[in-house]
């Protein structure tokens, strides 16, 4: 008979108490798990959600000249030497250090083209690239252009120029398919004419030329600005700006929603200590004339504390494998039903590795007073008890 | 006193309890003395002190006054961690009402006193499975206590109590939830390990079991009629 046998049998035979012990460990665990899964799916969600607002960096050539227009009314100043960035160079945003929070490289060619004798403003893009940006594009008949000689027309331009899909067209001489017309979108494409890069490049003479390029980037740990000057190094002849707005405002939902987690995780955790505390207080005094035999019998205080801590490392222990096993299970059945389309992150040993840590070290806390006061139980008030 | 060296000395010893105003003097000023291998009952109506004396010779109960010196040790000179020390070597208790421990068998009870004395599994079971046998519960050793008879637990009691070996064996009324035969074995018991050379002090408001003793210590009102 070691010390520890007596926890152990403890524990073992009194399972019925034991559990209303662990619970308040169970649920605190089991909380704060649900919590910190559930909001990394968010966080994943958000992300995603908010990557779809379109472009949050733009590089545009260099110029000398200040821009006439705003809010899309130009106002002359005509601009004949446009200048132009190397399509081939583009790669080397992949490359900056922060590549991995580049999600979409949108890059264009813009000029005028005549169709049906009238002068059109032609845009080559990768549709690919496009589409992933420009969510709010719907097409309002016929698929996305797929080869080459198709194009799709902005809805003001189709009603222009008296064309629909599937109608053949000479581009500037240079005959094409009407895959798709969009749905108005309030914005400039809806006066365009869009085409594969590749055929526009060759149509306007442009080959291997860039008018600008749109990025979509999100990057949870570093300002936004930080990668612009990245871009910007890679590319002295461009300007490159960032629209700072829509990426603070995807911070901060981010942050605000990381904070009422963390918050709700304290409470949770603050709650489940005190639960921990009671039960163990009600233990402890419950176990009052058990402590007094202890002592009668010639165990010392350290002994009684000795006992009692053990069984709080050991609820400690079956605590937080429960609760990490009932807070994966929640956020498991939980993340469907809070986040449309969301699927359950999976199992994070870490995170099981630091609950457990930490339902042991709330256990002992929660313990170390009760254990205290157990072992200096004075031996003949706690013997008054029998 | 006389120049003979005894087991237990008693001198001046005083215990009084304040509660609020009231003031209760629950041993007022006794002297007595227990020799070795004796066999001693405190006898005296209830609320006359005999419990608190006897807590008081198991070094359980800090005596307001008064020296107690079992084996010429002063046992309150100690800290209180030395007196557990003491509590494990040189006393086996008995405890009203059996006291075991519920979610310890048979043999895990009488093993208990033996947790803190660092002796091997072997040799605890060994000396376990001895007291168990001499009590009369060897087919019961892996029974919890609710599986058990009263006398049955006074008997796990007991082998708790001697497991260690104690010089001195303090009870306290150990028959007094036991009907009368076998509070009659019970006194037979603990009379047998008196013949084997324990000190045995047995707290008790029943004349029966004057019988089984050496002689009698009366307790009245806080004070000792040896």
């Amino acid at each position: 008979m070691k010390l520890h046998n007596i926890s152990f049998s403890n524990i073992r035979r009194r399972k019925g108490r034991m559990l209303f012990l662990v619970l308040g460990l169970v649920i605190g665990i089991s909380t704060v798990v649900t919590l910190l899964s559930v909001t990394d799916t968010m966080t994943r969600d958000i992300e995603a959600k908010l990557n779809q607002f379109g472009a949050n960096i733009v590089m545009v050539p260099k110029t000398e000249n200040l821009a006439l227009n705003y809010g899309g009314i130009d106002v002359g100043g005509v601009n004949y030497n446009v200048p132009e960035l190397e399509e081939a160079k583009l790669t080397e945003i992949r490359t900056i250090q922060n590549s991995k929070n580049i999600s979409i490289v949108a890059p264009k060619i813009l000029g005028p083209v005549i169709i049906n004798e009238k002068r059109v403003l032609m845009m080559g893009v990768r549709f690919e690239e496009e589409i992933a940006l420009k969510t709010w594009w719907h097409k309002s008949e016929g698929v996305f252009p797929q080869k080459e000689n198709e194009v799709m027309l902005g809805s003001e331009a189709a009603a222009r120029l008296g064309v629909k899909t599937g109608d053949s067209l000479l581009v500037s001489g240079t005959p094409f398919q009407v895959a798709a017309v969009l749905s108005p979108t309030g914005a400039s494409e809806d006066n365009t004419v869009i085409a594969e890069l590749g055929a526009a490049q060759r149509l306007l003479g442009k080959e291997g030329k860039i008018s600008m390029v749109e990025i979509s980037a999100f990057c949870q740990g570093c300002p936004i600005s930080e990668l612009t000057l990245q871009i910007a190094e890679k590319f002295p002849e461009a300007k490159v700006t960032a629209m700072k707005q829509a990426v603070l405002s995807k911070m901060q939902s981010i942050e605000m929603f990381q904070s009422f987690s963390f918050g709700v995780s304290v409470i949770v955790i603050l709650i489940g200590s005190l639960l921990v505390f009671v039960t163990m207080m009600g233990s402890v005094n419950e176990r009052t004339r058990e402590i007094g035999i202890f002592r009668a019998i010639g165990f010392r205080q350290s002994h009684v504390m000795q006992i009692i801590l053990l069984e709080a490392l050991l609820l400690g222990i079956i605590g937080g494998i429960l609760g990490f096993a009932a807070g994966n299970l929640t956020a498991w059945g939980l993340v469907p039903m809070i986040i449309k389309d969301g699927t359950f992150a999976g199992i994070d040993l870490r995170l099981g590795a630091v609950s457990i840590l930490m339902a042991v070290a709330l256990s002992l806390l929660a313990s170390l007073y009760p254990a205290f006061k157990a072992g200096n139980m004075d031996p003949s008030e706690a013997l008054r008890a029998l | 006193m006389t120049g003979v060296k005894h087991l237990i000395e008693v001198h001046g010893l005083k215990k009084t309890y304040q509660s609020g105003d009231s003031r209760v003097e629950a041993v007022r000023n006794m002297d007595f003395f227990i020799d070795d291998a004796e066999f001693v009952t405190l006898m005296g109506r209830s609320g006359s002190g005999k419990s608190t004396l006897l807590s008081i010779l198991g070094a359980l109960n800090h005596p307001t006054g008064g020296k107690v010196l079992v084996d010429s040790l002063d046992i309150y000179a100690l800290t209180a961690e030395q007196r557990a020390d003491f509590r494990s070597e040189y006393i086996g208790f008995i405890f009203q009402s059996f006291q075991l421990i519920p979610y310890l068998t048979v043999l895990e009870n009488v093993k208990l006193p033996m947790a803190v004395t660092g002796r091997k599994k072997k040799v605890q079971d060994r000396m376990a499975e001895d007291v168990i046998e001499r009590v009369g519960l060897t087919a019961k050793s892996l029974r919890l206590p609710d599986q058990l008879s009263g006398g049955e637990q006074e008997r796990v009691a007991i082998a708790r109590a001697i497991v260690n070996k104690p010089p001195l064996i303090l009870a306290d009324e150990p028959t007094g939830n036991l009907d009368s035969k076998t509070a009659g074995d019970i006194m037979g018991l603990l009379k047998s390990l008196n013949s084997d050379g324990h000190t045995v002090i047995v707290v008790t408001h029943n004349p029966d079991m004057e019988a089984y003793a050496g002689r009698t210590i009366r307790v009245r009102d806080g004070e000792c009629f040896v």
